[in-house]
């Protein structure tokens, strides 16, 4: 089984990353994107558990090492 | 007095730590391996400048997981000197030794340039020989020095003289120009409330003696050695 982990930026905090994008991607002709926030999408390839347990383990990796809470959100799905 | 200088893989400043604490100061230095899981005898701890693991993830996110952090901290709880420069400073916040995260620089780039920084609280045990106030030259080189903390926290580092350096201007105006990062406050170095424990992102080790052409950084390490442990 594998976890589909997504890290992203908090609402408030400044991405100085996708502004630019956004800049880039306005200044190519596409007004239509209005806002860019860039995050980190990481597989993590599990061994075979319960998918409840699964999903504990995941969210500790996430709040330990895979995110850094005070500007970052994540999500995940286990697949 | 006896300062230990831990040494991840990754870390480049740490000679440069070794060679003032030894050969400016005249005190004792050891490097101490991060694969360590006891440290004793050691009177104030340097975690020194680099990429650790290459900057991987996050910046310190994967050395807050070395072996020696544990004896780091206990030896923080236990009142040690601990001071993080740069990637020092990266590694104390994201092991929770410090609070509030270094982010991107505001403009993206590697910044790598001699920065005005002003002493804003001198009653710490790394800044007590400096004047309230002073302005101070000191070299910066980092991608990573914004800091960020959310308004609660910032609050309680301001209540508490928990910071310590900021960029200002030559004549200490902490204006936008002056703020190479887009640090909060125009941050560069903050203390945890006990004040034993220093983070900065500038490197004082970097302007430490005459030969380097500006001693401003000495008077950090000075300090630490007027202080009692």
């Amino acid at each position: 089984m594998i976890a589909k982990i997504y890290v992203t930026l908090k609402n408030g905090v400044l991405d100085p990353q996708g502004k630019a994008v956004q800049h880039s991607l306005e200044s190519i002709g596409y007004k239509e994107a209005q806002d860019v926030r860039i995050g980190k999408y990481i597989e993590v390839k599990l061994s075979d558990m319960p998918k409840s347990e699964a999903e504990k383990k995941v969210k500790e990796m996430c709040e330990k090492m895979l995110a850094n809470t005070v500007i970052e959100n994540y999500r995940f799905e286990i697949v | 007095m006896k300062f230990g200088i831990v040494v991840f893989p990754g870390s480049n400043c740490d000679h440069d730590c070794y060679h003032v604490v030894k050969n400016v100061l005249g005190q004792e230095a050891e490097y101490i391996w991060h694969k360590e899981t006891e440290i004793k005898g050691f009177d104030c701890l340097i975690l020194p400048g680099g990429f650790s693991y290459g900057d991987y993830l996050r910046t310190g996110a994967i050395a807050k997981f070395s072996p020696v952090m544990k004896a780091v901290k206990e030896f923080a709880d236990g009142g040690g000197l601990v001071i993080g420069i740069c990637n020092g400073f990266q590694i104390l916040v994201e092991a929770g030794l410090l609070p509030g995260v270094l982010m991107r620089n505001r403009d993206l780039k590697f910044i790598c340039e001699n920065r005005y920084l002003k002493v804003e609280n001198r009653d710490t045990p790394f800044t007590r020989l400096y004047n309230k106030g002073e302005v101070i030259n000191v070299p910066i080189a980092h991608a990573d020095g914004n800091y960020f903390v959310d308004d609660q926290t910032l609050k309680r580092l301001q209540d508490n003289g928990q910071i310590v350096f900021v960029y200002s201007t030559a004549d200490g105006k902490t204006t936008e120009e002056a703020n190479p990062n887009g640090s909060l406050l125009n941050i560069a170095g903050i203390c945890n409330e006990k004040r034993n424990i220093l983070g900065m992102m500038p490197h004082p080790e970097r302007c430490a003696e005459e030969i380097m052409g500006n001693v401003d950084g000495k008077r950090v390490f000075e300090s630490i050695l007027t202080t009692k442990i």
